[in-house]
């Protein structure tokens, strides 16, 4: 169905990369998701090549009743973010696909504290935002957005507001896409 | 050659199917609301992003708009029981399995040649009438937005008056 953003990205986003760049990439995505888990390395060597003629942006879509840990983990991550800002919020997004895979508990609220604790982030607060359910509405608005914008699964790419239906298991594939997509004004 | 699904302002055709092995229900029983029908190919199909899985989770904005949402294959009952237990699915499964296709045929929306249905959705007004149909092609996961528009013109052309309430 839809295929284009229909939210644009804002200041409130979580990005890496100039603002002015001439690619945005948004990644609409679940901690806890294989698929996404996989997606990390090479968004992380799409964005080694295209340096700062790319921006990167994650959004929030975690998949609550098949990954029971998405969402504290997307919650903890905002945490991280409120407390250190952006420079705190990307390692704390770093530290759980790292980690995503050790274990079943490696998403549990347990090792989220303990990444954000390593962050240099107040672990206790960790701990209470995710009680309170502190970051649920700002979680629950990127959900909603995506869906809106035709969000299928996770991860979903949009390059410069037009979902990206292409292969990106391919670092060179996505990063040859997202190059035409640079070339391409507007 | 492709099934052409029955269009909008199309009476959606009335049907009793079973969504457990000892409960059946038919599309008449859910009028007074919008209901979506989502005919997908087959349970147990791959993918983390699983259309169902999405759909579970959008389940909660369906609601907001007071529709109900019905899953529809070929699969039997069994199958579909322990798909919705495996993936947690809250809305129900119907078995369209004997006579298998009986309503995809109905609805225009069998495949003939694979045996199964087409990836379609159907939005139905409080009515019973379809207001929106719409056929993916059977590989690509159609999302929720085309649901979620066709049930927010739905609420904007409600009666004003003597209409359904919010």
């Amino acid at each position: 169905m839809s295929t284009r953003l229909r939210n644009p990205v804002t200041a409130q986003d979580h990005a890496q990369g100039p603002a002015d760049a001439p690619v945005t990439l948004v990644e609409y995505g679940d901690y806890e998701c294989p698929h996404c888990g996989r997606a990390y390395p090479i968004v992380q060597e799409v964005q080694r090549r295209l340096g700062d003629r790319l921006r990167f942006v994650w959004r929030n879509f975690p998949l609550t009743e098949i990954h029971p840990h998405a969402l504290h983990a997307a919650e903890a991550a905002e945490s991280v973010g409120e407390q250190l800002g952006e420079a705190g919020y990307w390692p704390m997004h770093d530290a759980i696909f790292d980690h995503q895979r050790d274990s079943h508990a490696a998403l549990d609220d347990a090792h989220l504290a303990r990444y954000a604790a390593d962050l240099g982030a107040d672990a206790e607060r960790v701990r209470r935002d995710l009680e309170a359910d502190a970051h649920v509405v700002r979680i629950e608005a990127d959900f909603s957005g995506g869906v809106r914008s035709g969000v299928n699964g996770t991860p979903t790419f949009f390059v410069n507001g037009a979902r990206y239906d292409g292969d990106w298991t391919d670092a060179e594939e996505f990063a040859q896409a997202l190059e035409r997509a640079a070339q391409t004004p507007g | 050659m492709t099934a052409t699904p029955l269009a909008a302002g199309t009476p959606a055709p009335e049907f009793t199917l079973s969504v457990t092995p000892d409960q059946r229900i038919a599309l008449s029983e859910l009028r007074g609301r919008p209901v979506i029908l989502a005919f997908y190919p087959a349970d147990w199909s791959p993918v983390c992003g699983d259309q169902m899985a999405l759909y579970n989770q959008v389940l909660p904005e369906f609601r907001r708009h007071g529709a109900e949402l019905l899953g529809i294959s070929v699969d039997g009952v069994w199958c579909h029981r322990a798909f919705a237990e495996d993936r947690h699915l809250h809305f129900p499964l119907l078995a369209d399995f004997e006579p298998k296709g009986g309503v995809a045929q109905r609805y225009g929306v069998y495949r003939a040649q694979d045996g199964t249905t087409e990836r379609a959705l159907f939005v139905i007004d409080a009515e019973g009438t379809i207001r929106w149909s719409y056929v993916s092609p059977v590989g690509v996961n159609p999302g929720a937005d085309g649901i979620l528009d066709a049930l927010d013109r739905l609420a904007a052309s409600a009666p004003t008056a003597g209409g359904p309430s919010t």
